[in-house]
């Protein structure tokens, strides 16, 4: 459990909309993810702040291996589906 | 008891750009530097900086630091210190010019001059007309400026410890600061690092408010610390609001949707600033709408379920124009607002920006504090820079893009003066005190041991929201003399928090908890010296003295946590070398 506490902190950023963004994953997405998924989790959260919240926010398009966990990012800070 | 020790010149707290720009100038003087950050470096709060950084380099008006330093007086409202304006404007275009070479990527003029633009509050002739000022890499002057610092600051083999915490500062008998005690994240043990200088960069503490536009990790270590070492803490009643931010996030509308049409409204759907700015209206000055939104809050006419919002509406504007003319701010409103702009109005509220107040320096960077009748005596060992640090030059109001400059300038100094200090009285490192880490084992012992304590989350959130009810953008007596009660009680109550989650490594409840009682000192410090300011200047607002008072309060406030008791010292009215530039109204 140790890696999540990690993850947690790692999406403590300089820009206040990824601490939004990053922390609705954390809270909805990120338990569901398999090893793989968190593996790419974590290369993504490497990025630079700017770079990251492009991706979230549409304003660039991912690498294809990024994709679907970009995908859960930009429904992140949407409500949940009922 | 007995903590790890591990010995450095110098070590800098915060990786920020004021933190690196200090530990670059001692790095490249061959001293044994040590940066700690919360986070990796280029994820410092820094990075969100977009405007630019002011210089008057003249680039495309004539412009010099004559004028620079008249606005920056003037913006402060005359409680700026006018010795360190003067130094930080003529300093300007010597630390802009060094990021230059260090291969910061600024937007340049056709025949390769660094560009520049206009930006509020930058004049020429003495406040005549706008002179383009700002100095910018597109819109992330931030991160251009942290990835060059950190790249210097990596060829200059400084010492990085990347997710490291630093808790408490180490005092000698006589004062003189020794070091810091810090916690590792990734391990979770506690170390002393010692050195013959500290620096603080730990940035702001923007997050006492419930509405922020700052990053979660601005929680103002560095004043709680400082605080609970004895150290006072300078002009915290003066905090700087936008008034547009969406209202529970804290992520800035840009004042160009009121430049496109767009206005505001209170629960009952009235137009309401026709009321407090017949002609201006919604495009009324920042401070003028800010307080008519927080005035109709006050009323009762707020909107929202608790009544604590207004509402901006653009929807008539037409799906085209907003896409067309705001690009983003569609995806902005949704993401973080949870609306669609084109059907519905955005929530927003009048949202904490930037803290002028600090911890004392002079502009050196020593941190100074009054003793034996001197107001500013220097204590030794100890040096602060950037947004957790009051030079003063911001005063009680910013201007735009003087703050990044503020970093360049004072990291710097600050760099400079613990260099010429070091060589003249730096040989050895002094014994610690027998009690070093004492009281952070004694924090982290309460913590560990705490059994039912209260959630650092409610009390936290208690306290943003005392702040933003007693303490926001536009100030009321009775809503003052009740916050500093309610404030307090939340103090006390910090003292009891717990956490369940009691592991070592990355344990985030173990440090949110720890960043509570550095944000409370804050907020604690802000309201009681808010309360106590019978006066309105620059961004302290008083409904009940509503206009700038010279003969009483020209003056600096300093906080101690010791009684929670208030002291004041007389503002810098001599430049170094030009002419005083006396009080007048602050009008634009
Ligand atoms: C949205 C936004 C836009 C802005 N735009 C501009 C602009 O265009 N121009 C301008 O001049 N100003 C701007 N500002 C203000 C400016 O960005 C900040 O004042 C400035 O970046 C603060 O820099 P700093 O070095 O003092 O601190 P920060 O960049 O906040 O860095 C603080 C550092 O301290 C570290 N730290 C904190 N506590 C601890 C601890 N206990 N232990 C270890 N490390 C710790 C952090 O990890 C971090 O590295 C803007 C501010 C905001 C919010």
């Amino acid at each position: 459990m140790g890696d999540v506490d990690r993850v947690r902190w790692r999406c403590r950023r300089g820009l206040l909309e990824l601490d939004l963004v990053l922390g609705e994953f954390l809270e909805r997405c990120y338990g569901g993810l398999d090893a793989d998924g968190r593996r790419l989790f974590d290369e993504l959260l490497e990025q630079p702040d700017n770079d990251l919240l492009d991706l979230a926010m549409g304003r660039s398009e991912p690498p294809p291996r990024y994709r679907a966990l970009v995908a859960m990012l930009r429904g992140a800070g949407e409500p949940a589906p009922m | 008891m007995g903590l790890p020790v591990r010995l450095f010149d110098a070590v800098i707290v915060g990786g920020g750009g004021s933190g690196m720009r200090a530990a670059l100038e001692l790095a490249r003087a061959d001293l044994k530097v040590a940066v700690l950050s919360k986070v990796f470096p280029t994820r410092s709060h820094t990075v969100a900086a977009q405007g630019g950084v002011a210089a008057s380099l003249g680039n495309i008006d004539e412009d010099n630091w004559h004028w620079h330093m008249y606005d920056t007086v003037k913006g402060s409202d005359y409680l700026g210190d006018q010795d360190a304006i003067e130094f930080m404007c003529r300093k300007a275009n010597e630390v802009v010019y060094e990021l230059e070479h260090l291969g910061m990527p600024f937007d340049r003029l056709a025949g390769g001059k660094i560009y520049q633009r206009p930006f509020g509050g930058h004049m020429r002739d003495y406040g005549v007309s706008p002179v383009p000022r700002a100095c910018a890499a597109a819109d992330r002057t931030g991160h251009a400026l942290l990835h060059t610092l950190y790249q210097a600051n990596l060829k200059a083999r400084t010492q990085f410890f990347v997710e490291w915490m630093a808790l408490d500062l180490i005092r000698a008998q006589d004062g003189s600061v020794l070091g810091v005690t810090a916690l590792e994240m990734e391990t979770g043990e506690v170390m002393i690092l010692q050195a013959k200088a500290t620096v603080f960069a730990t940035g702001g503490a923007g997050r006492i408010f419930a509405a922020s536009t700052n990053a979660f990790i601005n929680t103002g270590d560095g004043l709680g610390m400082a605080a609970r070492a004895g150290i006072p803490l300078q002009d915290l009643e003066f905090w700087q609001f936008h008034p547009t931010g969406v209202a529970g996030a804290g992520v800035l509308i840009t004042e160009g949707v009121r430049g496109e049409g767009g206005y505001l409204l209170n629960k009952n759907g009235e137009r309401f600033m026709e009321r407090y700015a017949p002609n201006a209206k919604d495009l009324a000055s920042r401070d003028v709408v800010a307080r008519a939104m927080a005035t109709e809050i006050k009323e009762g006419r707020g909107a929202g379920k608790d009544g604590d919002c207004i509402l901006l509406k653009l929807d008539h504007l037409g799906e085209e124009t907003i896409s067309k003319r705001l690009p983003g701010i569609r995806e902005i409103a949704k993401k973080f607002a949870n609306v669609d702009p084109v059907k519905d109005p955005i929530p927003v509220v009048p949202t904490c920006h930037y803290q002028m107040g600090g911890i004392p320096t002079n502009y050196h960077g020593q941190v100074v504090v009054p003793k034996n009748g001197n107001p500013e005596s220097v204590v030794p060992g100890f040096y602060a820079a950037g947004e957790c640090s009051c030079v003063s030059v911001h005063g009680a109001n910013r201007l735009g893009c003087n703050s990044l400059l503020d970093l360049l300038v004072f990291g710097k100094s600050a760099g400079e003066k613990v260099i010429q200090d070091l060589k003249q009285d730096g040989k050895s490192h002094r014994a610690l005190p027998n009690d070093a880490g004492e009281l952070t084992l004694s924090r982290l012992a309460r913590l560990d041991g705490q059994k039912s304590g209260e959630r650092v989350a409610e009390v936290s959130a208690d306290m943003r929201r005392t702040m933003q009810q007693h303490c926001g953008v536009f100030r009321f007596p009775d809503l003052l003399t009740e916050g500093v009660r309610k404030i307090k009680d939340v103090a006390e109550r910090v003292s009891r928090t717990g956490i369940s989650d009691k592991s070592r490594t990355f344990n985030t409840a173990r440090v949110e908890a720890l960043e509570l009682d550095n944000l409370v000192e804050t907020a604690v410090a802000s309201l009681v010296s808010a309360e106590a300011r019978k006066e309105s200047r620059g961004s302290h607002d008083r409904a009940d003295f509503h206009q700038r008072d010279d003969a009483n309060w020209m003056k600096h406030t300093l906080w101690f946590k010791q009684g929670s008791r208030l002291e004041y010292k007389p503002v810098h009215t001599q430049p170094l070398s030009v002419e005083t530039f006396e009080p007048k109204a602050r009008v634009y």
